[in-house]
């Protein structure tokens, strides 16, 4: 028995029917989501559940997500469903077709990245369409690095095609493939799981169709996007208007970029502009539009509206730009393998821009600092073949390779310290030391926090982690450095101070790039030194007994705590009240302490 | 001597539960959890339901007890003061966890605090390879001084941690050593014990876990036992352990942490031994009590069991935000969705509940005890589908208008919605929770769920039953005998059990050494078989074994049943097709070519569980005159009707009544929804069937 046999508008149990279909529809995505995760074989996507899956109305606009998502992924995912449309029209699609492109223009943002558009057909007439997206483990040319120069060198482009023809897989496409990348079972199993990923959304929207007795799912859709936007709306319309510019200048591969943001807050949108942004690199960093939107997008969301349901009615009321010849808007055929590097510093630069703006109420927005936000993964390789070192040095070496996923410190939060050794933006979960030692010679002897990394504040930015790593293996070993934050530290705000600068480097001293492909020499062993989040607010008024805390802790070093906070310590580590006193009131005579907008000092 | 009586005892978040089986008879009591000293409820409880038996402690031949105290010590940081003792660069991985964020767009969330303070994650210079190989040898004089900040920092229990102990454990059984000539009363985890498997944050989550609650359960226990002992019951006394096995007190001492998710097992062996008895082959097993709702799936008679399990999720109950415990568990799936479950209104003006609970204190606000919040039970007596003056056996009165104050006040005004229609919201959407956890978890495990049975039981459960039937397309439904202490009563079915999981790497392939296999699984028996052998000295046991298998390249392993039998050489390409054919069950398809590894294997050794009695042939009878009339809201409609009220002991075996109507009983309230059938089955469980009355 349903409750919801399409009441009329004015039976109260409509309200109740459309939240039951709404809350349907995102478990629906997330069975979508779950299949994928369950299926797939990237490790991206079975470890760190890098994968996206959302349902969209007939004119591709997208109504749910789910909550595994990406951010990267899902919001360029989102936008890559009207390109399907274009390119195969509603009315030309049948039941049993689905469509695939690794377009990084009008996918999400590289070569690595298949998404899968499948139309859901009820009773022979089209009435959603489901997509999702993973990254699979190789598709072909150099491997996932920056150093190619073009978009050929990164791997096999297969544009927007059929990859289904009425439930006939395109074998033609398929072989191609195969025939293409390193790793031909995995990456063919993938597109196969994203197929039948969306199967699952289908066949499961068509029961619930079935269920409610609906047709279609535009009373619902209007629904969906109709409360978002007024949900949306309420949250911009809660923040003055204003203009806010913001500039961060990052490492690049060979030469520093300077981000440049706009941040527009009007009445009924938020619209970000990225004119004055560096030129393209030479390397494959640079950044498709799309994905610029995406984690652009992502950015303003965390501040404005968190709550607020990720659909297309909420992406329509965030409005980005930039113009052409900017590292922000790649043009084909520049190459982008690791555009990842720079877009995941974009919500930092929106942060930036956020920061600035206040509630109408003048209260300031609840604004993190700036943290390392790009990943730290360690990417090793060895054996013949995959070394720059002579070839005798590398006979009887062990091949292997490792991906795992590590993160340096986030920024402050108003009220609160960053997270250390935390992924920000991005959502994945690291590879355990145990798990990557079990399938290499690689060891790691050390993985533990970075004292002092943490830019002081009155809230402290997270610290990064160091990891020293080594091998049981008699042979040299290669790094794929994919970082950022070297040569510019992440910044803090209102008085607090930057977070450490990332450091690679050998045990010997020699430093290494923060980009590239480099060796480890036999005898050798490799330290990751990886940023730490900015503070906040001026790190005199922090609280002295929470200073003194993380000294106990081992986080903040005992000279950090004197010459950052101005806070002493006895040498049982108690802390040492007087002196504390003293130091900070001759610091104040020197400078005034600045106190954050939104905050009173703790004491 | 001891007498005939086995007696269940289940301390939940809201109530503690007893069911007590003498021969042909069974008597159930249901009392509020008494949280600052959960033993007072027990005692009571032992003392009310003896009473209701009509018989005397020397009349128990068992005690079975499961509890939530251990879940509840680590949810409320109520443990002991833990030290870590951990290879020297590694302190800080209990608390990078998985370096991730668990809510993708909350800026502010953190991550649950790990259970031991950095100050006392005490570095100790030693390292291990992933074969097990020394790589740095134990740094003894480091121990010493480990040992003196253990002294000066007064700690009350100590977690061993070395990396690739699971390979290699002489580290941590020799720093054990060292530790306990200095300190022979500390109590002492070693991770290598409680989870010898690969992955250190997981294994070290657990071991700290252990250590965390080690010294709060013995105490516990000791109270317990003392105080039964001095009640004259000198009946043998056992622990529910997670994954639903009776184990020895020492044994519930030595791991605690195997009892932390020990009341909803029981429910899933009280759904597997009703899938037994009444020949239902798949079925859905749904648990709802004051806190939560739990769902599993149990086939062919057994429930699935899994390994991973994670407690205290502090953040609106979402996966990632608690801690990760690595044990033998019932694979189910919990949601913050019980009676006591609050409902609010979001910022969207949508419908939420819970996970906020508003527990036996003050509880929701029908119970007059201060609770001002709506809650679902509030919302099911607004609907009339609970009676006010006979809740829980009439032992105390509800008040029905405070419920419809707090559902006007919470739902009904900020959506301008009627009375009714704000309590059938309430109700709608927590049983759409339920049925959306259920389609997932069912995907999951790459199971169906249409066709299935579903078992429910617990106090709020039988209240919900029917229509979420509905929402799965379920067309039977089965109330057990007992169902408002579902897990007390799936207590006294279980067997005594014990599991051990070893990771060791296999590849499936002309390396599988079968020899080395052999050896190592004789080992992992003989553990299993001590612990056992101490509960259940000759009673026949089975074995159940598994290995966790991938796809070399995969990140993650599926538990693939094998032969009990020992490996023979050549046995890979058997255990490949086992593989394979359970990938394709899971996931609808396999990936031929790819080569195959295994890197655990796990025995689970239990007694025989007896065939359960069939269920007799019942004749029809007449049904007796209802109890009274009550008025019922209709879901469909939101109109209040007529519909007549069953005492479930007035329903002889071979009843049969239609819905819509209510089956009373002391401990909870069956929903008979309008398209259902209720009729009593030869076991006397409620089997409600959808469709036209036959």
């Amino acid at each position: 028995m349903s409750i919801a046999n399409n009441p009329p508008a004015n039976n109260p149990l409509a309200m109740i029917h459309q939240q039951i279909m709404w809350d349907r529809l995102i478990s629906v995505v997330e069975e979508q989501a779950q299949t994928l995760i369950r299926t797939g074989f990237s490790t991206s996507t079975r470890e760190a559940g890098d994968v996206s899956a959302g349902v969209f109305n007939v004119r591709g606009e997208m109504l749910a997500q789910a909550v595994t998502g990406t951010p990267g992924h899902v919001n360029s995912m989102a936008r890559a469903v009207v390109h399907f449309l274009d390119r195969f029209p509603l009315e030309t699609m049948r039941d049993g077709d689905a469509f695939i492109t690794n377009d990084p223009w009008k996918g999400t943002g590289h070569l690595h990245d298949f998404t899968v558009v499948t139309p859901t057909f009820r009773n022979g007439v089209p009435v959603a369409l489901f997509a999702c997206t993973c990254h699979v483990v190789d598709i072909g040319g150099r491997g996932m690095g920056p150093d190619g120069r073009q978009v050929f060198e990164e791997g096999i482009y297969i544009p927007l095609l059929r990859f289904a023809d009425a439930g006939t897989v395109n074998e033609t496409m398929i072989e191609i493939i195969r025939g293409n990348v390193r790793e031909p079972i995995q990456v063919i199993g993938d597109l196969y799981s994203l197929a039948s990923c969306n199967d699952i959304g289908g066949r499961r929207l068509v029961a619930m169709m079935d269920e409610f007795e609906i047709d279609d799912l535009e009373g619902l859709g209007g629904h969906i996007l109709e409360r978002t936007h007024e949900a949306t709306m309420e949250a911009i319309a809660a923040i003055e208007p204003g203009i806010y510019e913001n500039r961060m200048r990052v490492d690049g591969y060979d030469r520093p970029i300077d981000i440049v943001a706009r941040l527009t807050v009007a009445e009924d949108h938020i619209a970000v502009d990225f004119t004055g942004t560096s030129g393209p690199s030479s390397f494959g960093i640079n950044v498709p539009f799309c994905y610029t939107e995406a984690y652009t997008s992502f950015g303003v969301k965390c501040i404005v509206a968190p709550t607020v349901p990720n659909n297309a009615a909420l992406l329509a009321a965030i409005r980005v730009t930039a113009p052409p010849g900017t590292i922000l808007s790649a043009e084909h055929p520049l190459p982008v393998a690791t555009r990842h590097i720079t877009g995941q510093l974009l919500p930092d630069v929106t942060f930036g821009c956020l920061s600035q703006a206040r509630y109408r109420d003048g209260r300031p927005l609840p604004v993190p600092a700036e943290g390392t936000s790009c990943l730290w993964n360690l990417f090793a390789m060895g054996g013949p073949g995959r070394v720059d070192a002579p070839p005798e040095e590398l006979a009887g070496a062990q091949s292997f390779n490792v991906m795992s996923f590590h993160s340096g410190g986030t920024g402050a939060r108003p009220g609160k310290d960053g997270l250390s050794a935390t992924a920000f933006p991005s959502g994945v979960r690291n590879v355990p030391i145990e798990i990557t030692e079990a399938g290499s010679p690689i060891i790691v002897l050390r993985k533990e926090y970075r004292a002092d990394s943490g830019g002081a504040g009155l809230h402290r930015g997270g610290l990064g982690q160091v990891m020293e790593v080594d091998t049981l293996d008699i042979a040299p070993f290669a790094i794929s450095a994919n970082y950022d934050r070297v040569d510019f530290p992440p910044r803090g705000r209102d008085g607090g101070r930057d977070g450490a600068r990332g450091v690679l480097r050998l045990a010997s001293g020699a430093r290494l790039r923060g980009k590239g492909q480099q060796t480890v020499p036999k005898g050798e062993r490799l330290i990751i030194e990886m940023p730490g989040g900015g503070g906040i607010g001026d790190p005199r008024l922090r609280d002295p007994a929470r200073v003194a805390d993380d000294v106990r802790a081992g986080m903040v070093s005992r000279d950090a705590a004197r010459s950052d906070y101005g806070v002493a310590l006895h040498d049982d580590l108690s802390l040492d009240i007087d002196a504390t006193a003293a130091l900070r009131a001759a610091a104040a005579r020197q400078t005034a302490p600045s106190t954050p907008a939104h905050e009173e000092p703790a004491r | 001597m001891s007498g005939t009586a086995r007696l269940a005892v289940d301390i939940g978040g809201t109530f503690t539960d007893l069911a007590l089986q003498d021969g042909e008879r069974n008597v159930t009591a249901k009392i509020l959890t008494t949280p600052e000293a959960p033993e007072r409820g027990v005692l009571e409880g032992i003392d009310l339901i003896l009473q209701r038996a009509g018989i005397g402690p020397r009349d128990l031949s068992i005690i079975i007890h499961g509890t939530t105290l251990a879940t509840n010590a680590i949810i409320e940081r109520k443990g002991a003061r833990t030290a870590m003792l951990v290879t020297e660069g590694f302190r800080d991985s209990i608390a990078m966890a998985y370096e991730d964020r668990f809510e993708q767009y909350d800026i502010m969330m953190e991550r649950p605090a790990p259970l031991v303070p950095r100050e006392l994650r005490l570095p100790v210079a030693e390292r291990m390879d992933a074969r097990g190989n020394i790589v740095v040898p134990l740094d003894e004089a480091a121990l010493a001084a480990a040992i003196d900040s253990l002294k000066a920092a007064e700690v009350g229990a100590v977690a061993i941690c070395f990396l690739h102990s699971y390979a290699n454990a002489a580290h941590e059984i020799r720093a054990r050593a060292v530790l306990q000539q200095a300190l022979p009363d500390l109590s002492v985890t070693l991770s290598s014990e409680v989870c010898p498997e690969i992955r250190e944050y997981e294994r070290w989550s657990t071991a700290s876990a252990n250590a965390y609650i080690q010294p709060v359960m013995a105490r516990y226990l000791k109270r317990l036992v003392d105080e039964i002992r001095a009640r004259d019951i000198a009946c043998p006394f056992y622990m529910i352990t997670s994954a639903g096995g009776l184990t020895e007190v020492e044994t519930a001492r030595r791991f605690p942490i195997r009892l932390v998710e020990s009341g909803p097992a029981g429910g899933a062996i009280l759904s597997a031994h009703v899938a037994r008895q009444c020949g239902y082959d798949r079925i859905l097993s749904f648990d709802m009590g004051g806190t939560t709702a739990k769902i599993c799936l149990i086939d062919g008679g057994e429930p699935h069991y899994s390994r991973n399990f994670e407690v205290a999720r502090e953040y609106r109950f979402l996966k990632g935000s608690g801690l990760p415990i690595r044990i033998p568990v019932i694979d189910m799936v919990e949601i913050g969705a019980g009676g006591g479950s609050v409902a609010s209104i979001d910022g969207l003006s949508r419908i939420q509940i819970g996970p906020q609970s508003m527990g036996s204190q003050p509880g929701p606000a029908c119970y007059g005890r201060g609770g001002t919040a709506a809650t679902v039970t509030d919302a099911d007596v607004v609907l009339g589908r609970i009676d006010p003056d006979h809740f829980a056996g009439g032992s105390f009165a509800l008040q029905g208008e405070a419920a419809a104050g707090a559902v006007q006040a919470a739902i009904g005004t900020p959506l301008d919605l009627p009375l009714v229609e704000a309590a059938l919201g309430i109700s709608e959407v927590v049983e759409e929770n339920m049925a959306n956890a259920a389609r997932v978890h069912a995907i999951e495990l790459g199971k169906a769920l249409g066709e299935r049975t579903l078992v429910a039981f617990g106090g709020a459960a039988p209240l919900h039953a029917t229509r979420l039937a509905e929402k799965l397309a379920i067309d039977r439904v089965v109330i057990p005998r007992g169902a408002g202490v579902g897990s007390a009563v799936g207590f006294l079915i279980a067997p005594v059990a014990y599991e051990i999981a070893r990771s060791r790497f296999m590849p499936i392939d002309e390396r599988f050494a079968a020899d080395a296999m052999n050896a190592l699984r004789a080992e992992m028996y003989a553990a299993a078989e001590a612990v056992v052998r101490a509960g259940a000295p000759d009673a026949p046991l089975v074995a159940t074994w598994t290995a966790d298998m991938r796809y070399t390249g995969q990140g993650h392993e599926i538990a693939v049943p094998i032969p009990a039998t020992p490996f023979a050489p050549g046995d890979q390409t058997d255990l490949a097709a086992l593989f394979v054919a359970r990938y394709g069950e899971q996931f609808g398809r396999s990936i031929p070519g790819l080569a195959v590894e295994a890197i655990g294997w796990s025995l689970r050794l239990a007694t025989q569980t007896p065939a359960p009695e069939p269920c007799p042939a019942t004749r029809a009878v007449a049904a007796p005159a209802p109890l009274r009339m009550t008025r019922l809201v209709d879901p469909a409609s939101a109109e209040r009707g007529e519909v007549p009220v069953y005492a479930r002991q007035a329903l002889a075996q071979g009843a049969a009544v239609a819905g819509p109507c209510l089956i009373v009983e002391d401990e909870t309230t069956t929903v008979v929804g309008p398209r259902f059938t209720a009729s009593i089955n030869g076991l006397g469980h409620i089997v409600l069937e959808r469709g036209a009355p036959s």
